[in-house]
């Protein structure tokens, strides 16, 4: 479904994700881990086209992305879950959940996806009035899954749902994305600090160190490597 | 007393027509953090658009306005796209000096075609009408003026708040980024914002130009006004402008008469610097 080839993406012109190649196949749910400033978050933003690439290729349902602008990628089915949960924060929330559905037009079916999202997270229902600034940080992250979702993706990147939360909440986060992903079909890549929580979730994963993939699997095997039970593992 | 009644209506009128100016400059501001200089002088081009279109053709502002709405309109598209977008990634202060840049240019290019003479719409369905309420006098060009000023600001306040688009200027005031991520074409909304900019200091400029001499200096006043106003009103806040407009117009409406008119624009500014030392963000500010 998604294809990255060969791929080195940066900031200004300076790389720091270099020639890295993955894929995700529908109804997937990958994972990419690696620590702080590995380039998880510079390779989704490359990917959702608010980054564009020094070299390589993006394809997505044998498409080529990397030279449309995000607003259009998007429209492809797309959704990203930006680091930080960066929700509209001067909007209510269902105001925040209606900018999801930003490219959707058939009304009937923007209430459906709403009732949807509602059902997922009832502490959206009950807050839907309220600005997105006054949620609590774990809400915020349901905020920006569930505005995510109401774009109706068939794939979701997803940056760093566990940054913030408690232990307890990132299980539960994680699980709900393990739900979306089964019962929806949503395809998900995920990016993850939290290396085994996210590759106990995942059906494969990539390992990121400096901008480059050193290793790649299923989510069980990499748990099980000398590689990730050594530099993430701590064991 | 009826004195007083009469100044409190003059300077209410006036300060609705204020509010629509701040208006435009404030939706910019709270969009993309960029404060226009040329704002006001969007303004003198709307009045004159008026003034020959009345001149050779002999047509009534009134009937002038949806033609000097559309040229103000592309004068802020052609600002945005020209001047702004190229400075948009640098330090603030390069837009405002881009813009002052701007506002100078423009203001000596009209000298240059049109000369710097005052010239008059001297004659329109309007003008010399008056309405007697109780024993206020109302001049009926000034009253359509606010009326008219009034309305705008109402519709522009509801498409911002109420509709698709609207909140899609809302999400990218807030994060560009973001608001793309949901499938914003937020150049877009840029260029719309800033044409919408240019559109209510056009309309303002029509309905001001019956009543005001226009020359290439004409909107240099309302466009500082308008700043003051802005900034009283929270920078970026479309109902904190409609406020604080019509204050300001009360304030050098009834200020002016008591204290003499010379001052009252001093008294303007005065406002202006006492409540930034107490409220910097404004009256209505966050
Ligand atoms: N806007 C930017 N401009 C320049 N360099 C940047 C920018 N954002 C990130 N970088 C650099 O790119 C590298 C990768 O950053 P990235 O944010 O992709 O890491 P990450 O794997 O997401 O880390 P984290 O787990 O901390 O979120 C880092 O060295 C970082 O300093
Ligand atoms: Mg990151």
């Amino acid at each position: 479904m998604l294809r990255v080839k060969n791929l080195t993406t940066g900031y200004d012109g300076v790389p720091v994700v270099f020639d890295v190649s993955l894929e995700v196949n529908q109804a997937e749910f990958v994972a990419i881990v690696g620590s702080n400033g590995a380039g998880k978050t510079t390779i989704l933003r490359t990917i959702s086209g608010l980054l564009k690439p020094i070299s390589g290729e993006i394809e997505f349902e044998g498409k080529q992305i990397h030279k449309l602008s995000a607003h259009e990628i998007v429209r492809l089915g797309i959704a990203h879950v930006p680091e930080g949960r960066h929700v509209f924060g001067k909007m209510s929330v269902k105001d925040n959940l209606l900018m999801g559905a930003y490219t959707l037009n058939d009304r009937a079916k923007v209430n459906k996806l709403l009732n949807e999202v509602f059902e997922i997270f009832p502490r959206l229902k009950e807050r839907e009035n309220q600005k997105a600034e006054t949620l609590s940080g774990g809400e915020q992250q349901m905020l920006a899954v569930g505005r995510a979702l109401m774009a109706e993706p068939k794939l979701m990147l997803v940056d760093e749902m566990s940054l913030g939360l408690m232990p307890m909440m990132v299980d539960k986060v994680l699980e709900t994305l393990k739900q979306i992903n089964k019962e929806k079909g949503v395809t998900i890549l995920l990016v993850e600090q939290k290396v085994q929580e996210a590759l106990e979730m995942a059906d494969r994963g990539y390992v990121l160190q400096t901008g480059r993939i050193v290793a790649h699997g299923t989510g069980k095997e990499l748990l099980e490597s000398d590689l990730v039970k050594k530099a993430y593992l701590g064991m | 007393m009826s004195m007083l009644a009469q100044l409190v209506v003059t300077g209410a009128l006036i300060g609705s027509v204020y509010s629509l100016v701040a208006v435009g400059l404030t939706l910019v501001w709270g969009l993309m953090d960029i404060l226009n200089f040329a704002h006001g002088d969007f303004m003198m081009i709307s009045m004159y658009t008026v003034f020959w279109l009345y001149a050779l053709l002999k047509w009534d502002p009134l009937v002038s306005l949806p033609i000097a709405a559309l040229v103000a309109a592309m004068i802020g598209l052609l600002t945005y796209k020209l001047v702004i977008k190229r400075v948009l990634n640098a330090p603030g202060l390069m837009a405002l000096l881009a813009t002052f840049g701007l506002s100078l240019f423009i203001r000596n290019f009209a000298q240059f075609l049109w000369s710097p003479n005052y010239r008059f719409v001297g004659e329109s369905i309007l003008s010399g009408k008056k309405l007697m309420i109780f024993d206020v006098i109302v001049g009926l060009p000034q009253l359509v003026a606010a009326l008219g000023s009034i309305g705008m600001t109402f519709a522009v306040a509801l498409f911002i708040k109420k509709t698709k688009f609207g909140k899609a200027i809302q999400a990218t005031a807030q994060s560009r980024e973001i608001a793309e991520l949901m499938g914003v074409d937020t150049e877009k909304v840029y260029m719309f914002t800033f044409a919408l900019s240019g559109i209510c200091v056009g309309v303002a400029g029509t309905l001001l130009s019956g009543i005001f001499p226009v020359y290439p200096e004409s909107g240099a006043m309302y466009g500082l006004l308008a700043f003051v106003i802005v900034a009283l009103g929270g920078f970026g806040n479309i109902w904190g402008a409609f406020y604080a407009g019509i204050m300001i117009g009360l304030a050098e409406t009834i200020g002016g008469f008591y204290l003499g008119t010379q001052f009252k624009y001093a008294i303007a500014f005065l406002i202006y610097l006492l409540v930034l030392q107490f409220r910097p963000k404004g009256l209505f500010g966050w």
